[in-house]
């Protein structure tokens, strides 16, 4: 598979007044071509840092990126582009979409205007042209009456609207890459399924690789080709969808598994993962989910594992992978799962 | 909006109207009388007078005729000024004042928003810490002590403007200068910690993300939305800047609006401090619907209709 983007060695710090936070602890990924690449992980994990630096939007006054990393986009280092030649990039190969729509377009500008802002500045349109092409996007991503629409401003709209004209907004120049920053966690559960559906709709008509960050492993199963799990500034896990949901290695995802509640479990209390995330202005010395980990051994509060290979597609940043290492059974949510995906499997189709 | 706007004036009148019956009545409550401070009149003199201008009567007739003279657009004549009709007295006074007080207005407000911009814009840098430095020497020299600095190192060291008076143009700059500096601080501040919290906005982040260049975020996003706070706090401050500074005026020996008020209440000269009085807040009144239909302008959330749509 072509790869359109390759991070390397991504560390970012944070200089606050408590010391240095070291947010990204060397993150190692590569986005294919057309594939939509899902990025999980809980709140401070470092999900949203990894993909603002990719279009290098963190603020430069306190964050600083290490010069180890290495963000390779189209034969180009994107830590390497000076802040001109970025706006370049921006918007036009790749973009993004935010988390929360009521805050993400501006109050006090007409929406067409916002989806022309792109075009005018990446495509030398004139901008009777661009209002043609605002009017198409508005169309593509189902807004009804754009005509009228567009000459509206933000608030005349709703939550999934006003998504849908941020899509239109990022989708403008029909970029290579598209961010995804948790894109419906701000939307009520009917909506959020239009709005992946739309993703998903037009990530086959323009052709463009995504990035989807999201806490939801349901959103996860039903748009991603392949997962990455991220853990106290690093990517723990990453495999194929099947791979992350029904055979995973690591035990923090195992924890993500058994916390996801399903139709068929009957039971009182949901699980949760003990403990708290790991501070990363002391970030531990092995493994950062150790101390929550029940499974831990001695050497990962020790030395920091590497990655392990599980299959071609498949790694995992544990020591229970290690050949030394005891054999420890799943938990029985993981197992089910396996279970049910191997039934399945021998009757011939996933579902 | 015309129904709005017939709303707004109705209200005006309203105010207006309760302004001057207060103003009235409190201004009686002030001891003594427009001839007492005059040692020479005796006891006859001064009955005479006051029955010539009708101070002999109870204060209620008083106060029913001054309205009816009012809504005749009579202000009444000066006690101090042998006669002078009050509008005639305001309309003489009336130009430096404003014309001091649109250009400190004009060029206070302009420059204090850039400082405030380049502020936010080069956060904790000389820039800012230079803008801050001006913004808060503004606020806290007395306009007394910057008027005589002025007028020291501009108008007598260098000799680039006139000291005082009011002769010409080129005796309204420094006196200018001297009102701005309050404006100038006032819109600086306020510009850029609104320009600050702006700028960390998620639709700032998103025209970065569009590719908009850092001139383009602050101008073309950022300005517009940073302005709404500002022009509330400006609104206000402009009224009182145009109907004149007391301390500027009195320093810079300018015959304006605010040093008449001033010796008007000293003398208590009735029909002068009421003229005043309805004009500031006529003027104040007014500004504060120049600025709400500003607003309406700047940002597009807010109707004039009151919530029609």
């Amino acid at each position: 598979m072509e790869s359109i983007l390759t991070v390397k060695d991504l560390a970012i710090s944070f200089n606050t007044y408590a010391g240095e936070v070291k947010a990204i602890r060397g993150v190692n990924f590569e986005l294919y071509k057309g594939e939509t690449l899902a990025i999980v992980g809980e709140s401070g994990s470092g999900k949203s840092v990894t993909t603002k630096s990719i279009m290098r939007l963190l603020p430069k006054s306190n964050s600083e990126m290490k010069p180890e990393s290495q963000i390779l986009f189209d034969g180009k280092d994107l830590t390497k582009q000076t802040d001109k030649q970025m706006e370049k990039i921006r918007g036009k190969d790749i973009s993004m979409i935010f988390q929360d729509p009521m805050t993400s377009l501006n109050p006090t500008m007409k929406i067409g205007k916002q989806i022309a802002e792109p075009l005018l500045k990446h495509q030398n349109l004139s901008k009777a042209q661009a209002k043609a092409r605002a009017l198409e996007l508005l169309k593509l991503v189902g807004i009804p009456n754009p005509e009228v629409r567009i000459n509206q401003y933000p608030h005349q709209f709703s939550g999934g609207q006003r998504q849908r004209i941020v899509i239109a907004v990022a989708l403008a120049c029909n970029p290579k890459v598209l961010i995804a920053d948790e894109p419906t966690t701000a939307l009520d559960v009917t909506i959020q399924a239009q709005i992946l559906d739309l993703m998903k709709d037009l990530q086959k008509k323009i052709d463009t690789s995504i990035i989807f960050i999201t806490h939801d492993l349901g959103v996860v199963a039903s748009v991603a080709d392949r997962v990455a799990v991220m853990y106290g500034g690093r990517i723990v896990e990453v495999g194929t969808v099947d791979e992350i949901f029904y055979n995973p290695k690591h035990p923090y995802t195992w924890g993500l598994i058994s916390s996801m509640p399903s139709l068929e479990t009957d039971v009182d209390e949901l699980f949760v993962i003990p403990g708290s995330p790991p501070d990363l202005l002391n970030p531990p010395k092995g493994d950062a989910f150790a101390a929550r980990n029940r499974f831990a051994m001695a050497i990962d509060f020790e030395e920091e594992p590497p990655m392990f290979k599980v299959s071609e597609t498949h790694y995992a940043a544990t020591w229970l992978l290690h050949p030394d290492a005891p054999y420890v059974e799943p938990p029985e949510a993981v197992k089910k799962n396996q279970e049910k995906f191997n039934n399945a499997q021998s009757k011939g189709g996933v579902y | 909006m015309v129904g709005y706007l017939l709303k707004r004036i109705g209200l005006m009148l309203l105010t207006l109207f309760i302004v001057i019956s207060l103003t009235f009545f409190l201004m009686k409550l002030i001891p003594g009388s427009p001839f007492s401070a005059a040692a020479k009149l005796n006891e006859t003199q001064r009955a005479i007078m006051a029955a010539k201008y009708g101070l002999d009567q109870p204060v209620p007739v008083q106060y029913l005729k001054y309205m009816t003279n009012v809504l005749q657009g009579d202000l009444g004549v000066s006690f101090q000024f042998s006669n002078t009709p009050v509008t005639e007295l305001i309309a003489k006074r009336i130009g430096p004042s404003a014309t001091l007080g649109l250009q400190a207005m004009i060029f206070g407000t302009i420059f204090g928003i850039i400082l405030g911009v380049i502020a936010a814009l080069r956060q904790n840098t000389w820039m800012d810490y230079g803008s801050t430095l001006v913004a808060v020497l503004g606020k806290s020299i007395p306009s007394f002590v910057f008027a005589a600095m002025l007028q020291y190192f501009i108008a007598v060291r260098l000799g680039w403007f006139p000291v005082a008076f009011w002769r010409g143009y080129e005796y309204s700059i420094l006196p200018t200068i001297a009102l701005a500096i309050f404006p100038i601080s006032i819109a600086a501040r306020f510009m850029r910690t609104e320009m600050i919290e702006v700028l960390s906005s998620d639709y700032i982040v998103l025209a970065r993300a569009k590719g908009a260049s850092s001139f383009e975020v602050a101008f073309k996003h950022a300005l517009r939305n940073a302005l709404i706070p500002v022009v509330t706090v400006l609104g206000p401050l402009a009224v009182s800047l145009i109907t004149g500074s007391l301390v500027v005026e009195r320093v810079f020996a300018i015959p304006g609006l605010g040093e008449q008020f001033v010796t008007s209440i000293n003398v208590l000269d009735y029909p002068v401090i009421m003229g005043t009085t309805i004009l500031f807040a006529a003027l104040f009144i007014f500004v504060v619907l120049i600025v709400d239909i500003l607003y309406s302008i700047i940002d597009p959330r807010i109707r004039l209709s009151g919530g029609e749509n």
